[in-house]
């Protein structure tokens, strides 16, 4: 059996949320849903996001951007209710070159929800999470501020 | 070498900073600029823009946009200072956040810790207003060249 979010009422608005933040929409990530309680984001390859000139290459700093994002994601599919999250670290690994013009993938999940840190991992690929571009670590504070994220939190 | 490491090569002979940037597009989408501190090493800085939030609440900086610039000067500050025109490739980059980032100006500043002659190891640090009080440390390595 697939596990399923664990309040869908929280983590998908929060999913939405997330991608729509400014930072998000210049990139343009997009939610393509969840498998299971692992959410999946795309970024199509642009090239005001290219980081190498040479190669075309998109800039590392959109895949942290996009791990960044697609773990948050996953924290919100373990949550019961609201909170704001933050994160503490993260630590991506570059495992071989993106193809310029090829969209990105990443998928994260979030396989430990402790009572104030959540830890999560994920993928970035082309066509197959098997075959990864970049693997990405990271860890969040939970309840990190108290200032909801969405105006309608606790309404 | 490609076009662009010859390029940059020029742009660092003449110190346009800004040229540097420019050159790379996500980092001019990002809105990042270029100088050298009193010291004369170069000093990263970010302008607050609207479309890099990630907490339009507090608000706050994204902290991957933060990771983005971050990772930038650790790939800019390790070619300016190297006399190779290999293009260095990230291997991995880690980084600690420390406090959210305000709607305020980012620096940023990069050490070389080591240059092998494979790997480079760079430090990095942000902060806003008061250099003493970081809004992210992190760290790189870079691989310097494409043989074994």
């Amino acid at each position: 059996m697939i596990a399923t979010p664990v309040n869908p009422e929280v983590f998908e608005p929060m999913g939405q949320l997330f991608v729509s933040l400014p930072h998000c929409a210049t990139l343009g990530f997009q939610y393509l849903g969840a498998d299971g309680r692992k959410p999946v984001l795309k970024v199509d390859w642009r090239d005001d996001l290219v980081g190498n000139p040479a190669t075309g290459v998109l800039h590392g700093g959109v895949i942290t951007s996009l791990v960044d994002t697609t773990s948050a994601v996953a924290v919100t599919a373990q949550l019961e209710r609201f909170e704001t999250i933050a994160t503490l670290d993260l630590r991506i690994d570059y495992l071989k070159s993106a193809t310029p013009g090829k969209a990105i993938y990443c998928r994260a999940e979030c396989y430990r929800l402790a009572s104030q840190v959540a830890f999560t991992r994920a993928v970035c690929y082309h066509d197959d999470p098997d075959e990864p571009i970049a693997h990405g670590v990271a860890t969040f504070m939970r309840g990190s501020s108290p200032l909801p994220m969405l105006p309608e939190e606790g309404a | 070498m490609s076009d662009f490491m010859e390029q940059f090569a020029v742009l660092r002979e003449q110190k346009r900073f800004q040229d540097v940037v420019n050159a790379i597009p996500y980092a001019r989408l990002m809105g990042v600029e270029l100088g050298e501190d009193e010291t004369g090493e170069l000093l990263f800085s970010l302008p607050f823009h609207e479309r890099n939030v990630g907490n339009t609440v507090l608000p706050a900086l994204h902290g991957g946009l933060i990771g983005g610039f971050l990772e930038n000067a650790a790939m800019i500050h390790l070619i300016w200072n190297r006399e190779s025109l290999e293009a260095p490739k990230i291997v991995d980059f880690s980084l600690d956040y420390l406090r959210s980032g305000r709607p305020k100006t980012l620096y940023a500043r990069c050490e070389i810790t080591k240059q092998g002659k494979r790997v480079a190891h760079v430090l990095i640090e942000a902060w806003q207003e008061d250099r003493s009080k970081p809004v992210a440390v992190a760290r790189a390595h870079f691989l310097l060249t494409t043989t074994r």
